[in-house]
């Protein structure tokens, strides 16, 4: 048997998983997208877009997105840094200990938001035993971002804290050596050096969180329709499957040019296009 | 007479409890080739560290150009460091890498242009401006890393293992770089490596150190020929090793016969450790009216620019033996050591010299 004949048929069970579950789907998505119960070809669906009620999901969507990606990444780096600069065996269990939490169904990890959140929830509880006074986030913006972050920070951590242990301690001790101060050894070493984490960090983070369905409708308690929301809706609710399919399609469309943009930031060699 | 560059006064350091160096003294004159030698886990790359600023000692002071820098982080010192594993920016191209510290202290674009020409030129690699760091071979990217050094215009360049990583071609032609580049430069260069050989080409001096220790310091033809203790003697190339007495000045009994030797002082009747190198000991017809001791040859291997030989002497004794004359084994053979090829030592007094195993340098890297 030849090698090329071999691999074709090792392959085979993997290409057959990517016709029957992505590509099948991927074509269905595009075919009702362009079409009306009549089956005639329409451009209508896609154009709804421009619909104020769904342009403002896509809005509110990007705009949380972005948000709870920004915070991920604020929270994510000094963690990251100082688990790389720690160096101990400790660190790399620590590092598990913040991202055990994806190993636990995300509907669950919403609910006990949803838990510690709400009016008479734990957080309120203590609160009140403390004679403060309470709060009150849940269904509003703030309590979606918090489950956002909460939700996605381990998949910002993980490829910072791996593109940082990459850094070798003598590149660093390089740029002291050749005068760089603390700040500067930050911003023109490991900054630039830890971009494709970054990079991989954001699009694990942004993709998800600007697709959520869950996290909206739980948290947001359906005051806050992102465009996950409307596409659900489309299909389960109303039933339209060329509305949902269409909205769908020009969502792919923006991830795709999403991931573009992101890919272009980063080394050409970086192993970051897994998403 | 040349000034003390650098300094080093009572420095320890202590790694997890494991006092790694302790009490150590040396000074560096200015404009020299200075070697630490040593195996790994002697401290020499500790004590670099110190010099460059990345360890701070526990304890002792750290002098440059007669000011205490003990304190001083590494980007205030006037040296620059070459690393073992090059550490250069993969971020950057090759003149990227180069401007870094001189854009670091905001010089002229124009003026980085003409040092980064310069060094170029220097290192042997016009022209090489625009590649990236992974386009280049590792002797390249070594080059790479001292021209980033020296544009810098440090008084004084530490080199870490720097050829480590090369080949052994490159790194004989790297050896020679470096020396030219050290008369060109007219700097001092402190270099660290295990590599006897390196050290002997290289240096203007020589520090052996094990165990954190300074073992010996001297010229490259000192620590060769003349070494004070087993250490450095087997350390620095093959030689034999054996106990001995000193009957009196100028004489000395090995295996029970008296040779003459150069050595004096040592009393009378001392017992005392001989080095003999194995290009010292010369086999000759066992009824040559020369021959001392008497033996038999027992292995011969060729090494391409001479025979290594084992002899084997009536007392039982074995004698490592390089000539580039064959003596087949069986043989019969008379043996002769020269006087002056006769290196005495006093016997270890010391726990650290004791302390001396040979399996702790030949089981490294």
């Amino acid at each position: 048997m030849n090698s090329k004949l071999r691999n074709h048929l090792i392959a085979a069970p993997y290409t057959i998983w990517m016709i029957g579950f992505i590509v099948i789907p991927l074509v269905f998505v595009v075919y009702y997208a362009f079409t009306n119960d009549a089956n005639a070809f329409t451009l209508d669906n896609v154009i709804s877009f421009f619909n104020p009620i769904h342009f403002k999901s896509f809005v509110k969507a990007f705009k949380l997105a972005f948000i709870s990606t920004f915070i991920c990444i604020i929270l994510a780096y000094p963690i990251a840094l100082i688990f790389r600069n720690s160096k101990t065996k400790k660190s790399s269990f620590i590092i598990y200990v913040f991202i055990l939490p994806m190993w636990m169904n995300g509907l669950l990890r919403i609910y006990a938001w949803l838990t510690l959140i709400e009016k008479k929830g734990i957080i309120n509880l203590i609160l009140s035993a403390l004679n403060l006074p309470n709060i009150n986030i849940v269904n509003t913006e703030t309590a979606i971002i918090l489950g956002m972050v909460y939700d996605f920070l381990p998949f910002m951590i993980l490829p910072l804290y791996n593109s940082l242990m990459k850094i070798k301690d003598d590149t660093l001790n390089g740029a002291r050596d050749l005068g760089a101060n603390e700040i500067q050894v930050f911003t023109r070493v490991i900054l630039p050096l830890s971009m494709p984490g970054m990079i991989s960090g954001i699009t694990m983070v942004f993709i998800p969180a600007l697709t959520t369905v869950a996290i909206s409708y739980m948290l947001g308690g359906g005051l806050f329709l992102l465009v996950g929301n409307v596409i659900e809706q489309e299909f389960l609710t109303t039933s339209n499957w060329h509305l949902g399919s269409g909205l769908s399609f020009v969502l792919i469309v923006f991830i795709f040019i999403v991931m573009g943009i992101t890919n272009n930031f980063t080394d050409k060699d970086e192993e970051i296009n897994i998403v | 007479m040349k000034k003390n560059l650098i300094d080093l006064s009572h420095i320890s350091k202590t790694f997890d409890g494991d006092r790694v160096i302790d009490d150590f003294n040396l000074t560096i004159k200015e404009n020299t080739f200075v070697t630490l030698l040593g195996p790994s886990g002697c401290g020499k790359t500790t004590i670099l560290r110190i010099i460059g600023g990345f360890l701070k000692p526990d304890m002792g002071r750290v002098f440059f150009d007669g000011k205490d820098i003990t304190e001083l982080p590494p980007e205030k010192r006037q040296l620059n460091t070459v690393f073992q594993k090059y550490a250069l920016f993969p971020h950057m191209n090759v003149e990227d890498n180069i401007a870094f510290g001189l854009r670091i202290k905001k010089k002229s674009e124009d003026f980085i242009k003409s040092k980064i020409e310069y060094a170029l030129k220097l290192v042997n690699l016009e022209g090489y401006g625009k590649r990236d760091i992974d386009a280049l071979s590792g002797g390249q990217q070594q080059r790479i890393a001292i021209a980033r050094a020296i544009v810098n215009e440090p008084k004084l360049l530490l080199l870490d293992e720097p050829l480590g990583a090369l080949d052994l071609k490159l790194r004989q032609e790297m050896q020679y770089e470096l020396i030219r580049l050290k008369n060109e430069l007219g700097i001092t260069f402190i270099y660290v490596t295990h590599d006897q050989e390196e050290a002997l080409t290289m240096s203007d001096t020589i520090v052996v150190m094990n165990q954190g220790y300074i073992q010996q310091m001297g010229t490259p033809e000192q620590i060769y020929n003349e070494p004070e203790n087993a250490f450095v003697a087997t350390f620095i190339g093959d030689s034999n090793i054996v106990s001995g007495k000193m009957i009196e000045d100028y004489a000395v009994e090995i295996s029970g016969k008296k040779f003459r030797c150069i050595d004096a002082g040592f009393g009378k009747n001392k017992a005392v450790d001989i080095v003999i190198r194995p290009e010292d000991v010369e086999i000759l017809e066992p009824n040559s009216p020369k021959a001392i001791l008497h033996g038999r040859m027992t292995h011969v291997i060729f090494k391409g620019e001479m025979y290594e030989m084992l002899c084997v002497t009536d007392d039982g004794k074995e004698w490592l033996v390089h000539s580039t004359i064959l003596h087949e084994v069986g043989k019969e053979v008379g043996v002769y050591v020269e006087p002056y090829n006769i290196q005495i030592m006093n016997k270890p007094t010391s726990e650290d010299e004791e302390a001396i195993d040979p399996v702790v340098y030949e089981a490294e890297e």
